[in-house]
């Protein structure tokens, strides 16, 4: 008998199971179950039981600070259900963060384990060897009622990358590339493994995961390893397992990519898969804004990488360039290292940590027949405002340097 | 409530990548559920919402609900589709469509099979879909029990309700 993918080992523990294969469908114990902000606009029924407040996290994320009443009104709805339930895990503004990074700093998504949450980026704990995927809101209620949830078992996909990424060509450059190469995987995992994946920082694989989401992965999973250690010991305790994929696993496909001769790649205006470019295919298209932040690029990495970039330059007088930071603990590192000095002094808007400008709700909403660069997640017609704006998406290197020259361009360029 | 695995209904064709921000536009967010459905499909096929009717069957391409969390299924529910057969469907998209009560089949070859106006007919149960026009079956991924379990209490919320975890 074959032996098992990441994802088909995880499942298996934790529903119980000696072994589980592509095509079945299993219930799943839950090792932490996140609540966000979203989850209260609008009418919620109103459940019963909490299986266990411990494994709870409320987060305020989309909406934080509330920018309008219905906001408002669903943070107090929010704050409400956790004193109801005696929630302690409570991540309201002023220590907010996007819930993928924040379980990520917290140290909750953990090697072997399975988190739940209602969005759809929450394959972004993949980068700890967490089996994790989106999961819709109702679906919410039943894991916060019960601890459980079903899983339809996919085949996966593996990737190895190789190869050394060249200056200012960043992981979302790989990720992007991949997607315009392969397409979208609705209904697989992915594992990305690899001497490259295996010199990359957590920040680096965080983004290759969260953007995962984009090709419609079920689970998108890499390998504990000493840069996984390192990152959880320095803010955790509590113990783990990391899983492997057995030697004679059986995958859907393997692909080997090298990623030593790759270009920064742009994903074009509508979606992802099949639809990523060269810098130098786009470069020279004027932009209205640009933007770094996200659960995709907005770390500490990535804020250095940009502020690397606009120091001493000036953001071009034409474009917004703004940042946010994914989470409270990354602008304040970034404001003890100086970066959002160097940002503020290019020109640039540096906001607080919240989803803001990715999904149009907030802090940066585009215009009619604006153009946006952006490392965030999503490029969908309407997604970040004006139905009629169209929607770059790149890494935070090639943002900033588009930034600075008021339209598309290379970041090597400025090498 | 028993499920009628059974289901004939007329088909509206939609490509690939039919992605949830067109379904359920971030502006709908704070309106009422019927008025949100009205928005449905607004920027790529304005006055579709006025069109369907209760019954009707949506056919897409690949990676059908591609994108967010949104209560998208909710919306194509509420306008009366009463199932959504593509060529391969978005893991969350599924998931939702099961918990707000929309079948949801991935059948590979049906974007191929059906044109707009046809008739489809659906065994929910054995997964399999007829076009009554050609002739032609397909065989799609059939949805677990479990699942059916959840479409036929009208969705997740129903039946949370009927077990005693909700209000």
């Amino acid at each position: 008998m074959a032996g098992m993918t990441i994802a088909e080992k995880i499942l298996a523990r934790a529903a119980g199971q000696e072994r589980v294969r592509p095509g079945e469908i299993v219930v799943c114990e839950v090792d932490v179950a996140v609540q966000l902000d979203m989850g209260f606009l609008g009418e919620r029924p109103a459940l019963r039981q909490v299986w266990d407040p411990s494994r709870v996290v409320v987060v305020a994320d989309h909406l934080a600070p509330a920018a309008d009443p219905a906001s408002a009104e669903a943070h107090v709805r929010m704050r409400a259900f956790a004193e109801q339930f005696g929630l302690q895990h409570v991540y309201d503004v002023g220590r907010q963060g996007i819930s993928h990074q924040l379980v990520a700093e917290l140290g909750m998504a953990l090697p072997g384990t399975v988190l739940a949450n209602s969005d759809s980026h929450t394959c972004a704990a993949g980068a700890f060897n967490c089996v994790a995927r989106g999961l819709g809101a109702p679906e919410m209620l039943y894991v916060l009622a019960t601890g459980r949830t079903w899983y339809l078992c996919g085949p996966t996909t593996r990737f190895v990358l190789s190869g050394e990424l060249p200056p200012r060509v960043l992981p979302r450059d790989v990720v992007h590339y991949i997607a315009g190469a392969y397409g979208d995987f609705a209904g697989q995992n992915l594992e990305y493994v690899g001497p490259t994946v295996a010199a990359m920082s957590m920040a680096g694989r965080q983004t290759i995961a969260t953007m995962s989401a984009e090709l419609s992965v079920e689970f998108a999973l890499f390998e504990a390893d000493a840069t996984t250690d390192a990152y959880l010991r320095a803010r955790t305790d509590a113990p783990y397992t990391p899983v492997f994929a057995d030697p004679d696993a059986e995958y859907a496909a393997v692909h080997h990519v090298d990623v030593s001769a790759l270009e920064p790649q742009v994903a074009l205006p509508g979606r992802v898969p099949h639809n990523v470019a060269p810098v130098s295919a786009v470069a020279g298209t004027r932009i209205h804004q640009a933007f770094v932040g996200s659960c995709a690029n907005g770390r500490l990495e990535d804020l250095a990488m940009a502020a690397e970039i606009v120091k001493g330059r000036k953001v071009h007088p034409n474009v917004r360039f703004l940042v946010t930071p994914s989470s409270q603990q990354q602008l304040k590192e970034a404001v003890r290292l100086g970066i959002v000095e160097t940002l503020l002094e290019a020109d640039a808007v540096v906001t607080n940590s919240t989803c803001g400008a990715c999904f149009g709700g907030h802090m940066g909403v585009l215009g009619p027949n604006e153009v946006c660069l952006t490392a965030s997640t999503r490029n969908f017609q309407g997604r970040m405002g004006h139905p009629s704006a169209q929607i770059y998406l790149g890494s935070p290197a090639t943002v900033a340097a588009s930034a600075i020259a008021g339209c598309i361009a290379d970041p090597r360029d400025l090498l | 409530m028993a499920l009628d695995t059974h289901l004939i209904g007329r088909v509206w064709k939609f490509g690939d990548d039919i992605n949830t921000d067109l379904m359920y536009p971030s502006t709908v967010y704070g309106l009422p559920e019927a008025e949100q459905a009205r928005q449905c499909f607004a920027a790529n096929r304005p006055g579709w919402v006025d069109e369907v009717r209760e019954g009707d069957v949506i056919v897409g391409g690949r990676n059908y609900g591609t994108g967010s969390s949104r209560p998208a299924a909710r919306s194509l529910r509420q306008l009366g589709i009463r199932c959504l057969l593509a060529e391969t469907i978005n893991g969350l998209f599924l998931r939702n469509a099961v918990n707000f009560g929309l079948p949801a089949l991935a059948v590979p070859g049906v974007a191929a099979a059906f044109d707009e106006g046809d008739l489809a007919e659906i065994d929910l149960a054995a997964g399999r879909v007829r076009n009554p026009r050609t002739g032609q079956e397909l065989q799609g991924t059939p949805l677990p029990p479990m699942l059916r379990e959840i479409i036929a209490a009208g969705g997740l919320v129903p039946l949370l309700r009927q077990r005693g975890y909700v209000e």
